[in-house]
């Protein structure tokens, strides 16, 4: 008892300063209120957070546009000269659609393939390993609270830390070779070869963000009531025909969530695959977001145009994503409230 | 001084009229409940006057100044809320020192009112623990407190007896009473439950949609209820109504027959009836004797309710529902044919509008 | 131990093993190997030096082949235990390697040569961590220059984070003003707007605001998150209404009414925000990398990764670096876990 007096005596000591910023504060903002009347407040408190926002968010979001139309290396929109949709056609300049290799700009091509597969093959294992996870986490576990732990422990590590932790394993000297060795497969170069590099991007996301996933199923499997399961037990269901006719259907608003919201992350991969392979060998990982920022600022040849034209084909597939949460959100909310 | 006045208030939310032209009179010391069923307005009015909510029209008059552009905090007015409102993050001596911090009162004056109040209200044990730790009696001490301290020209009270169990509201209303007889000050409280409304107000408003229905101490709305809402509300049970037909007229006085056959010779001054008159007659349960005498009304028993110092007795007349409240315990039991009578009791008359018909 | 292990291995029911109990616990266990099992081996290849780095099979824990000087030789010689043609072992230090047959010396006594084959000999080690991994980074690199950095972004973003989202989402849960629906709506809009997609203009805005290479660069952008504003007002709907109308009545002014009522009501939601945005920050790359190119500006993140990217990669710093790098999230995680748990499950934010 005497212990949390101490310590909330220690707190209010150190807020003292700022309690007494907020006095002072509170003198301008008291006759701004009398201008300004209640209502008028609510601009003020608004005010700081829609500046930045606008500023920061709104404002990039409409001059991306203009970029998309314009042409040059400067980055500075008066510098640049209008070039209509030349940077589109430039991306969509192709031989044969098939072929990435046959179109002008064979990178963003290459890039879009890369992701697309990317998305398709990581998404799916990611929601059949989330899910499996989540089921088995959702039994009546000891310690449940330390698993879900150890499977949740990489997604607050940082993507860098991630990316140089499976380099450092994928290394030839690494821990794979040395695991492999010990049945006596000879060390190898994981991250010289191309078909190998995809796959290890594949892993490591799946690695660093699948217990994301498993938590938001975790969450929707404990919110269905005991009480079906004990019903249907009492009714002789067997545990298979239980978790395809109750756990499946109960679930499957959670679970499209987390499908969108994969989507929505895997389209935008970067950070640890930058840091893992840097887009290679060759440009067998080069995924979209890679692409924009190697287009835009890092080649040597940096064309922000084309960047913007391509970020905003992006965009447009992550709007059509995010709608699809969205309807699904809202249909889930009209369920909640019948 | 808390002298109230409120001159043709009307509020709109939106296309919405809450309140629709309302007048009233509050005079300083007075104790004075707005009842009504939920809906009718009555919480909106308290906010308009304490200033929470701006009118859509008319004046706010507090002690002859015009208020209506000032705001909630310099209206000299302390409000009592229904959820009390007390601020859980701060002890009950914070809750109570809050609102005079806020208008700079030195630190010694602050803590003499706190001592003041809580010596009044019996709180001073728990002046450093947080509303969460109290029970929902002390809690409720505490809200009333804090406007105490406060030394308002005029309370606001919205319902603060409503979260209290049945027991603790008895008590807690003696209590408020008392305080009111201490403090003098004008208290203006809102509630839904009649029986609140007539043990503590010196007047009472009756609301209902938005209007003021009838204003007046509790025995002259009971007595004399200005129409059939009216007449409904105040009183428990609530008022008998029978509809009647006036069959004969002569000078100040007409015969009305109800329940289909039993004819009622009542008094009527200055009001004008005819013959063919359709009016409905209204008659508290309590008025109701049983009799044995064939002449008055017999009715069907429904249902008997034996409460040991009296029985409430539910009962059908010609397909009007009728209910007695007599004096100890009878021997009826439902499906009886029983003798009611309404000799000697208080008839109240209302016309096809449901306005009172005056007897005298 | 007995008790322990009937309780770690309790099973459904208390019946004979399902193969959904198989299943569980291979699953369980899998999973801490595969989720735990790298982390700890960059920990322990941390303190390993660089000549450990490169051996390969690798040991797990960081060992260090004995040297000894002797008398006559210059260099520090590798002790190894050899074994002799008379059958006795002997601790011996390897002068030079012929094909298969090496030279070795006993020093203690210098001056006779011994030669021994290879496969009779196996390396002195010892246990032994290479602190100075950690210790060199921070004074012959610019580590604890990003590290401040890093410190600097995380710790002022956040604190503006909190301050102007949970301003912004006291407006837009306890008034009511023209607008509101549409600044709800442009929130909502923009929730999914990813860095990726703005990356272009958005250095435009911030090169020509002079934020170019300067760490407000980095933190202005991040700290109007709708996110935060969105759980911030969930949160702030859920404290009644009557209790600002009565802090008014209490002659307090808006300020003080966000000040003194609602903030401290909203902790909980703001705790979880501000460990949120401390890891976001924390961990943020792309957005830092694009806009600092001055090696003293970098935070640990970017580096982090400028330094593994080079040609000649030291790992045995660049390991020891990212266990630093590690250590606050790591840090969240142990001591904040059911905060972010339970604040994932409710928001499904990350």
């Amino acid at each position: 008892m005497s212990t949390t007096t101490n310590t909330s005596r220690l707190g209010s000591l150190l807020m003292t300063p700022v309690h007494l910023l907020m006095r002072i504060v509170d003198v301008p903002l008291r006759s701004l209120q009398k201008a300004t009347g209640i209502s008028g407040m609510a601009a003020f408190f608004l005010a700081p957070n829609m500046l930045i926002f606008g500023i920061f968010v709104l404002l990039p979001l409409v001059i991306n546009f203009v970029y998309s139309m314009t042409g040059g290396t400067a980055f500075f929109l008066a510098e640049r000269n209008f070039v209509g949709a030349e940077q589109y056609s430039r991306l969509f300049t192709c031989g044969s659609y098939l072929d990435p290799m046959s179109c002008q700009e064979d990178a963003f091509w290459t890039a879009v393939g890369n992701t697309f597969w990317f998305v398709i093959l990581q998404v799916t294992l990611m929601i059949l390993v989330a899910l499996v996870t989540a089921l088995i986490l959702n039994r009546d576990l000891a310690a449940r609270s330390f698993w879900r732990a150890v499977f949740f422990f990489p997604v607050l590590l940082s993507p860098v830390v991630v990316g140089l932790i499976w380099k450092w394993i994928l290394q030839r000297q690494g821990l794979l070779n040395f695991g492999l060795y010990q049945f006596g497969v000879e060390p190898y170069t994981w991250l010289t070869d191309r078909n190998w590099t995809f796959v290890a991007t594949i892993g490591v996301s799946l690695w660093a963000h699948m217990g994301f996933y498993a938590l938001i199923l975790l969450a929707g499997l404990q919110a269905i009531p005991k009480d079906l399961y004990e019903a249907a037990e009492m009714d002789g269901t067997k545990p298979a025909r239980v978790f395809w006719r109750i756990t499946l259907p109960l679930l499957m608003p959670n679970l499209l969530v987390v499908v969108v919201l994969a989507l929505i992350r895997a389209v935008q991969i970067f950070d640890e695959v930058y840091v893992l392979t840097g887009g290679g060998p060759g440009t067998s990982t080069l995924y979209l977001t890679q692409y924009i920022y190697e287009t835009g600022f890092a080649s040597a040849l940096r064309n922000p145009g084309l960047a913007a034209a391509a970020s905003i084909l992006m965009g447009l597939v992550l709007v059509v994503l995010t709608l699809i949460q969205l309807g699904i959100g809202q249909r889930g909310e009209k369920k909640g409230k019948r | 001084m808390g002298e109230i006045k409120l001159t043709d208030i009307k509020k709109s939310f939106g296309s919405v009229h809450v309140l629709k032209d309302i007048d009233l009179h509050i005079k300083d010391g007075e104790f004075i409940v707005f009842v009504g069923p939920s809906g009718c307005g009555k919480s909106t009015l308290l906010r308009t006057i304490a200033g929470l909510e701006k009118v859509t029209g008319g004046e706010i008059e507090i002690d002859g100044k015009r208020v209506n552009e000032v705001t909630a905090a310099d209206r000299g007015l302390a409000m009592v809320f229904q959820s009390y409102a007390l601020y859980p993050h701060m002890s009950v001596r914070q809750n109570l020192a809050f609102g005079l911090e806020n208008s700079n009162m030195p630190k010694a004056e602050v803590a003499e009112r706190i001592t003041e109040a809580a010596r009044m209200l019996e709180i001073e044990p728990y002046l450093e623990r947080r509303p969460g730790q109290l029970s929902g009696g002390q809690r409720q001490r505490v809200a009333i407190g804090r406007a105490i301290v406060r030394r308002p020209t005029a309370f606001l009270l919205d319902e603060p007896l409503s979260n209290l169990d049945a027991e603790l509201r008895v008590s807690t209303r003696a209590e408020l009473a008392a305080l009111h007889a201490r403090i003098g000050s004008t208290m203006i409280y809102v509630t839904h439950d009649q029986v609140e409304a007539m043990t503590l107000a010196h007047r009472i408003v009756v609301m209902r949609a938005g209007k003021i229905e009838q204003v007046g101490t509790p025995l002259e709305l009971y007595n004399t209820p200005a129409n059939r809402f009216v007449a409904g509300f105040i009183g428990a049970p609530h008022m008998n109504f029978l509809s009647a037909e006036v069959v004969e007229q002569e000078a100040g006085k007409a015969t009305l027959l109800i329940g289909g056959s039993h004819r009622l010779l009542v008094p009527i001054a200055g009001h004008e009836l005819s013959v063919g008159d359709k009016l409905t007659v209204g008659i508290r349960p309590q008025h109701i004797t049983l009799a044995n005498d064939p002449g008055s009304l017999t009715v069907k028993v429904r249902l008997v309710e034996a409460l040991g110092s009296e029985t409430v007795i539910h009962a059908d007349l010609n397909g009007e529902k009728l209910l007695a409240v007599v004096p100890g315990q009878r021997q009826i039991s439902p499906g009886d044919d029983a003798h009611f009578s309404v000799a000697g009791a208080p008839l109240h008359l209302f016309d096809g509008n449901g306005l009172r018909i005056k007897d005298k | 131990m007995g008790v322990a292990s009937r309780f770690i291995l309790r099973r459904k029911g208390g019946k004979g093993w399902h193969w959904t109990d198989i299943v569980t616990w291979l699953w369980l266990v899998g999973g801490l190997i595969i989720m735990f099992g790298p982390a700890v081996w960059l920990v322990f290849s941390s303190f390993k030096t660089p000549a450990g780095l490169a051996e390969f099979p690798p040991s797990i824990l960081p060992y260090v082949t004995q040297q000894a000087t002797v008398q006559g030789y210059d260099k520090p010689l590798q002790l190894f235990e050899a074994k002799l043609p008379d059958g006795s072992t002997r601790v011996l230090a390897e002068v030079r390697r012929i094909g298969i047959m090496s030279q070795m010396v006993d020093p203690k006594t210098p001056g006779e040569l011994i030669r021994v084959n290879i496969n009779d000999r196996t390396p002195v080690r010892t246990l032994s961590f290479a602190t100075e991994n950690y210790t060199q980074p921070f004074v012959h690199f610019d580590f604890l220059r990003y590290l401040w950095n890093s410190v600097f972004v995380t710790v002022t973003a956040t604190l503006i984070t909190l301050i102007v989202n949970s301003m912004a989402a006291f407006a837009l849960s306890k008034y009511e003003f023209k607008g509101r629906s549409v600044a709800m709506l442009i929130i909502l809009a923009t929730l999914m707007v990813p860095l990726s997609v703005i990356m272009v203009p958005l250095y435009s805005i911030i090169s020509s605001l002079g934020l170019f290479n300067n760490l407000w660069g980095v933190i202005l952008p991040t700290v109007a998150t709708p996110t935060g504003v969105f759980i911030l007002r969930q949160y702030m709907l859920t404290i009644p209404d009557e209790l600002i109308d009565a802090a008014r009545m209490d002659k307090a002014s808006e300020w003080q009414i966000y000040w003194r009522i609602v903030l401290p009501l909203t902790a909980p939601a703001l705790a979880v925000l501000a460990i949120f945005s401390v890891v976001w920050r924390w961990n943020d790359f792309l957005w830092p990398l694009i806009v600092l190119s001055r090696r003293e500006l970098y935070t640990l993140q970017v580096g982090l990764s400028i330094y593994s990217g080079e040609l000649n990669v030291q790992w045995h710093f660049i390991l020891a670096m990212t266990v630093v790098t590690m250590i606050p999230v790591v840090l969240v995680f142990i001591f904040l876990q059911r905060f972010i748990t339970t604040g994932i499950a409710g928001t499904g934010l990350k």
